[in-house]
Order: C-alpha cells, then sequence, then structure tokens
C-alpha cells in the first residue's frame, strides 16, 4: 500500500462548487464552467505515493500543482474524492486530528520561504517543534542540529530579513526536516533561487534524503529539476494528470506533446542520474569489497558528472548508493540513455531494446 | 421647520426621531439602570486606584518612575532627561494634580480601546462580513460630534468620570481597530499558510505569527489612539471629569487666556511624552536589528 493515495480528487474553485461539480458530472463541458465563474482547479486525479521516494508533481503554472499538494495536508480540500495518508481517510479528520497529523507526520516548505520574519533563525527552525509543544531547551538543541546540517552555523540569531534568498530557503528545509516528521510537502521551494544556488540545493537535498530516507512530494515547474530529483513524476496539465513515470520514462516515452517537447530541449546528461544506466556487476569479475568505495560514483550524480571518468575506460565503473555498490554503468549504457534510437524509427521497426509502450 | 419653507415639501422626521430617541435613552436609563452602574462600578475600580496613587506619590517618585521607564524604553538617557524634565515643568505650571488625573483617565480609556479595539480589528481583518459592519461604524464614531453622544452617556452614567472615558473611547478608538486590522490583514498569506501547515491551531496562528507581525501598526495604532483620547482631554472635563482640561475649560468662562495657555502647555507636554515613549516602544519590542533609532528623541 502507498504511503499517500489520492483517489478521485476534483476541485473546483468558484462561487458554487458541489452544483458545478454536478453539472461537469452531467456532461457540461469547461468552457461553460468557466462562464459560469468556477474553475476546474483539479481533475479527478488518482495518485499513489510511495514511502520514501521522491515524488515530483510537475506541470505548467496554473495546471494545478499547488493545489494537489496542498490537498495531502489539507490546506486546501477537494470538491469531491479522497487523500488517504497511511490508510487514513484525511478528509474524515476532526479539526484536532487534523493538526496532529500536520505536526505529527508532514512538514512543508513553500516558494517564498513563509518564514516568520519577527523571529530568529533558530526559533523559525524551531516551530514544528514548539507548536508540538516540545520544550524550549530541547527544541531549541534540536533545531541548532538541523541549522548545523543545512550549514548555517553561526546565523542562528539571525533574523530572515538579514539573509540572503538561498539561505532563507535552508531556514525552510531546516525548518521542515527538524520537526521530524516522514513527509515532506516542497511547494517549488528553489524557483525563486538563482541558477547556481538552486542546483547547489538540489544537490543537498538529494545527499539529505539519501541519508534521511523521508517521503518527499515535491512540485515543480521545471523539467530537468523534476528529472533530476524525482524518483518517480506525475505530470499534471490543466488539473489532470497525463503521465505517472519515473524520470527515464518520462524523458524517453512522454505521454503529451508538451512534454515531449520540453524533453527534446532537456540535456540528457545533466538531468539524467548515472543510477538510471545502472547494470548489474557482471559475473565475471570480482565485486569491490564491501566498504571499499573510493573508486565507486553516486548513483544520484548526473551522467554529466560522472562523464568523465567512463570515456576511455574499458573496466567497469562502481555504482554506490550510500555505502553499498548496487551495479555497474558503462559507456556503451551511458551512450544509450543519452542518444536513445529515434521513437518513430524505433516503433516502425518494432525496436528491439524499447519496453512495452506505455 | 425653517420659516419660508412650504411645510408641504418635507415631511416631519425630527419630531418622531427626538421622540424616540428620547424614549429610547429613558427606558435603558429605568430598565437598565443596574446594569449601567455595574460598568460604571467596574471602569471606577481600575481608574480611582491609579488616580489616587498617581496623585497621592510624592512627585519625585514619579519623576524618577517615568524617566526609568523612558530609560528602558529607548536605553537612551537624553529621553530619560527630557522625559523628567516634561514632568517636571508640569508641576512648575502649577498642573501637577489636575495633571495626573488627566493621566489616568488618559491610560485607563487607552486601556479600554485596546481591549475593545484589538479584537474587533482582528475580527475585521478575519471576516469581510465583520469589516463592511465595523468600517462605516468607525466613520460614524470619528464623525459625530462628541456632544451627540456626550449627552446621553451622561444620562446613563451621570456626571463624571466614566462618561468621560466612554467618550474619550468612542473618540479615540477607531485609530486602532483600523490599524490593527490592516497590520493583520497585511501578514504574508504564505506565512499564515506555513503556520498552519506546520499544525498551528487559529489561536497559535493569531498569537504566534499575525499578533506578532502585525506589533508595528498595532503600536502605531496606540499611538494615535493616545494622541486623540488627549485630544479629548477638554470636552471630558465639560462633564465633569477634572483634569487639566478643566485648566482650559475655566480659562475660557473667566475670559482668562493665560490660564488656557497654561493648560494648553500642559496637556502639549502629556502629548509629546507619551507620544514618544510609545515610538521608543514600539522600536523595542520589534525583533532585534541594527540600532536605528536617533528620529525617537526629539532632543538631541
Amino acid at each position: 500500500m502507498a504511503l499517500i493515495e489520492i483517489r478521485g480528487v476534483t476541485t473546483i474553485f468558484g462561487p458554487a462548487p458541489p452544483t458545478a461539480l454536478r453539472k461537469l458530472r452531467s456532461g457540461l463541458d469547461k468552457a461553460a464552467l468557466l462562464a459560469s465563474g468556477h474553475t476546474l482547479g483539479l481533475d479527478d486525479v488518482d495518485l499513489d505515493i510511495r514511502a520514501g521516494e521522491i515524488f515530483v508533481v510537475m506541470g505548467p503554472s496554473g495546471s494545478g500543482k499547488s493545489t494537489l499538494l496542498r490537498h495531502i495536508n489539507r490546506l486546501i480540500e477537494p470538491t469531491a474524492g479522497r487523500v488517504f495518508v497511511d490508510g487514513t481517510d484525511v478528509m474524515a479528520l476532526g479539526p484536532r486530528e487534523l493538526v496532529a497529523l500536520r505536526r505529527r507526520r508532514m512538514a512543508m516548505v513553500f516558494q517564498g520561504f513563509g518564514l516568520l520574519d519577527h523571529r530568529s533563525v533558530v526559533d523559525n527552525v524551531a516551530l514544528g517543534l514548539e507548536l508540538r509543544g516540545v520544550g524550549q531547551r530541547e527544541r531549541r538543541t534540536r533545531a541548532m542540529q538541523w541549522i548545523e546540517r543545512v550549514g548555517l552555523s553561526g546565523y542562528e540569531q539571525h533574523l530572515p530579513e538579514q539573509l540572503s534568498g538561498g539561505m532563507r530557503q535552508r531556514v525552510g528545509l531546516a525548518r521542515a526536516l527538524a520537526s521530524e516528521t516522514d513527509i515532506v510537502l516542497m511547494d517549488e521551494p528553489f524557483s525563486a533561487l538563482d541558477p547556481p544556488i538552486r542546483a547547489q540545493l538540489q544537490q543537498e537535498l538529494l545527499a539529505l534524503q539519501a541519508e534521511q530516507g523521508r517521503t518527499v512530494v515535491f512540485v515543480t515547474h521545471d523539467l530537468d529539476e523534476a528529472l533530476r530529483l524525482g524518483s518517480r513524476l506525475a505530470i499534471l496539465c490543466d488539473g489532470a494528470v497525463v503521465q505517472v513515470g519515473t524520470p527515464w520514462e518520462v524523458l524517453t516515452r512522454p505521454a503529451d506533446d508538451p512534454t515531449a517537447d520540453f524533453a527534446r530541449h532537456v540535456n540528457r546528461a545533466r538531468a539524467l542520474a548515472i543510477g538510471s544506466a545502472l547494470a548489474p556487476w557482471p559475473a565475471d569479475l570480482p565485486m569491490p569489497a564491501p566498504g571499499n568505495t573510493t573508486d565507486a560514483v553516486d548513483a544520484d550524480a548526473s551522467i554529466e558528472q560522472v562523464l568523465h571518468r567512463l570515456v576511455g575506460r574499458t573496466d567497469p565503473l562502481a555504482v554506490r548508493r550510500g555505502s553499498v555498490i548496487v551495479g555497474q554503468v558503462s559507456m556503451s549504457s551511458v551512450r544509450a540513455l543519452l542518444a536513445p534510437p529515434d521513437r518513430a524509427c524505433s516503433r516502425s521497426t518494432s525496436g528491439g531494446g524499447e519496453k512495452r509502450s506505455g | 421647520m425653517g420659516d419660508g419653507v412650504p411645510p408641504t415639501l418635507f415631511p416631519d422626521w425630527q419630531t418622531p426621531l427626538q421622540e424616540a430617541t428620547n424614549t429610547a435613552i429613558d427606558a435603558l436609563v429605568i430598565g437598565f439602570g443596574d446594569e449601567f452602574e455595574a460598568v460604571s462600578q467596574a471602569l471606577l475600580a481600575v481608574l480611582l486606584p491609579l488616580e489616587q496613587a498617581l496623585r497621592s506619590a510624592a512627585p519625585w517618585l514619579v519623576l524618577a518612575i517615568a524617566s526609568t521607564l523612558a530609560f528602558a524604553a529607548s536605553r537612551r538617557w537624553q529621553f530619560a532627561l527630557g522625559t523628567g524634565g516634561g514632568l517636571w515643568a508640569i508641576g512648575a505650571l502649577g498642573q501637577w494634580d489636575p495633571a495626573m488625573q488627566t493621566l489616568a483617565l488618559i491610560l485607563v480609556a487607552v486601556l479600554v480601546c485596546l481591549v475593545v479595539g484589538l479584537p474587533l480589528g482582528v475580527w475585521s481583518a478575519r471576516s469581510r462580513w465583520v469589516q463592511r459592519v465595523v468600517s462605516p461604524t468607525l466613520d460614524l464614531m470619528q464623525t459625530i460630534p462628541s456632544f451627540v453622544y456626550l449627552i446621553p452617556a451622561a444620562m446613563l452614567f451621570g456626571l463624571g468620570k466614566v462618561p468621560a472615558i466612554l467618550a474619550t473611547v468612542i473618540y479615540a478608538a477607531p485609530p486602532l481597530v483600523r490599524l490593527t486590522a490592516l497590520g493583520v490583514s497585511q501578514v504574508n498569506a504564505e506565512v499564515t499558510e506555513a503556520a498552519r501547515a506546520f499544525g498551528a491551531t487559529r489561536w497559535q496562528t493569531l498569537t504566534k505569527v499575525q499578533l506578532p507581525l502585525a506589533l508595528p501598526s498595532i503600536m502605531q495604532g496606540i499611538n494615535q489612539t493616545t494622541m486623540m483620547a488627549l485630544a479629548m482631554v477638554v470636552i471630558a472635563s465639560m462633564i465633569g471629569a477634572r483634569g487639566v482640561g478643566e485648566t482650559v475649560l475655566v480659562g475660557l468662562q473667566r475670559n482668562d487666556p493665560g490660564m488656557g495657555l497654561v493648560g494648553g502647555l500642559a496637556i502639549v507636554i502629556l502629548a509629546i511624552l507619551l507620544d514618544r515613549l510609545l515610538q521608543a516602544c514600539g522600536v523595542r519590542l520589534q525583533p532585534r536589528r541594527p540600532v536605528r533609532s536617533s528620529w525617537i528623541a526629539p532632543w538631541r
């Protein structure tokens, strides 16, 4: 069973959503719905989000991805449909239970950071613990650990306004992680940041996630970012899910034209992790000794970062996840990813390497 | 009915409105005398001890306490000295005792404004419906001449300090309500959303996020309310509230401009001191950042 299950969620914004929903179900088209002053935020969304993955919700602005994210902690309520967390129906919770769920199970990171400007960094980071009733000394100690973890030591008494954008979002990240919830909701957390800072924070998020293994639901409009971070992706368009799959699946077999168009312009070497080119360790070669991972590359590193070590190499390059060797990559497996056979072409020859179409 | 106007053009609204109002006030006086008496007693229970304390304390003690407060709020000895000097000048003008009466009245009136105005401001920031009712009511409170409500207030509470406090509250509360509502509604929506996402209840969102972030605006409201309350002291003295307002009033009645000036100066000094003190408090209550306080103290 998935950790978070979204079932038939339809959300209409406007003066009378239930009436509009009834009309929509009896065949009213979207143009007429819009004319009645309603907009269709989400259109019958079904999703399963598994424990421990980074699940990316991707889509252009206005596609309903931030709305969808806010259904998981019920900041927005659907007009129809249900959301289950660990089998618990979030829509059926009373006010107290909902508050308890938000305190214990899910934290959130915001695009505009959502920091309390009147509080120091440490008191911002401790917010989740404070609301949960953890004592002052205890929550400060724990907050300080996270401040150090995101590289903000020495800034704990600063006010948010004294920090740069990237540093503020580190505070946002530390606040979410310090709450010690198993679910972290991230609403375009890096979209407001400069590209170099964004790349750096993406890298750090992956490193943190490798160590923490929380369930992250990550919203972005940036396919590069989605491919870089996501264990799996859902592509949203006009409030409806058009595709769910791994980065590799989305990149190589995009389900809709906008995504296909975008996928063509993606720098695959940068967007795909080396882990996507993973092959099993050859049986005829000795495995590197356990613990000896100095020569191995991280599965989450991009192909671009690893490419220089593959060029001209004849023996397999070991790939690790944490400190465990999970397989190997070679130039040929990477080349297949970077320059895949043309879609139309491979289909017409009932393509050998192509997996079943999706 | 004005002379020369054909009586057929205007219907007579004056007589029924006048009579209905008077009947209603009479009914209130007779029917709810005990309730009004209870309100009156409650206000006096706060006001009288405060007034008693201020008037009976040795003036040097009051000077010392005020200067200490001023220093605690501003961390500037010039301002502390100025506060002490201002109060000393009030004494030298022969207005010490009435000024203490006025100060007690103002403090209680501002307290009532806070108790009523803060929740009302928060409420109207949270509900568009409440705002639609509150906003025109505040306009009315600020524009209607104070004598209009002084007459029924005096009838309901008797002459003296209580109707003076209520009249002051009616006149002075609007800026506090408005600036509280403004401050709360200007809090970034993403910040309140963040609080909710982390499991804050409505009360926690209010006390930990909205009110602290609205604090600069609220402090400005308190400041304005205090200044407007001071503007009411002469009118308050007309219904028997005593204080420095009475000095001005007596000057007016006796055709004694010198006396009027003395009372006026005492009011102005009180106003300046309270204004600066509240502004310094406002800055002190801000989260700590590089000090930038040169505009607080006028004397440097």
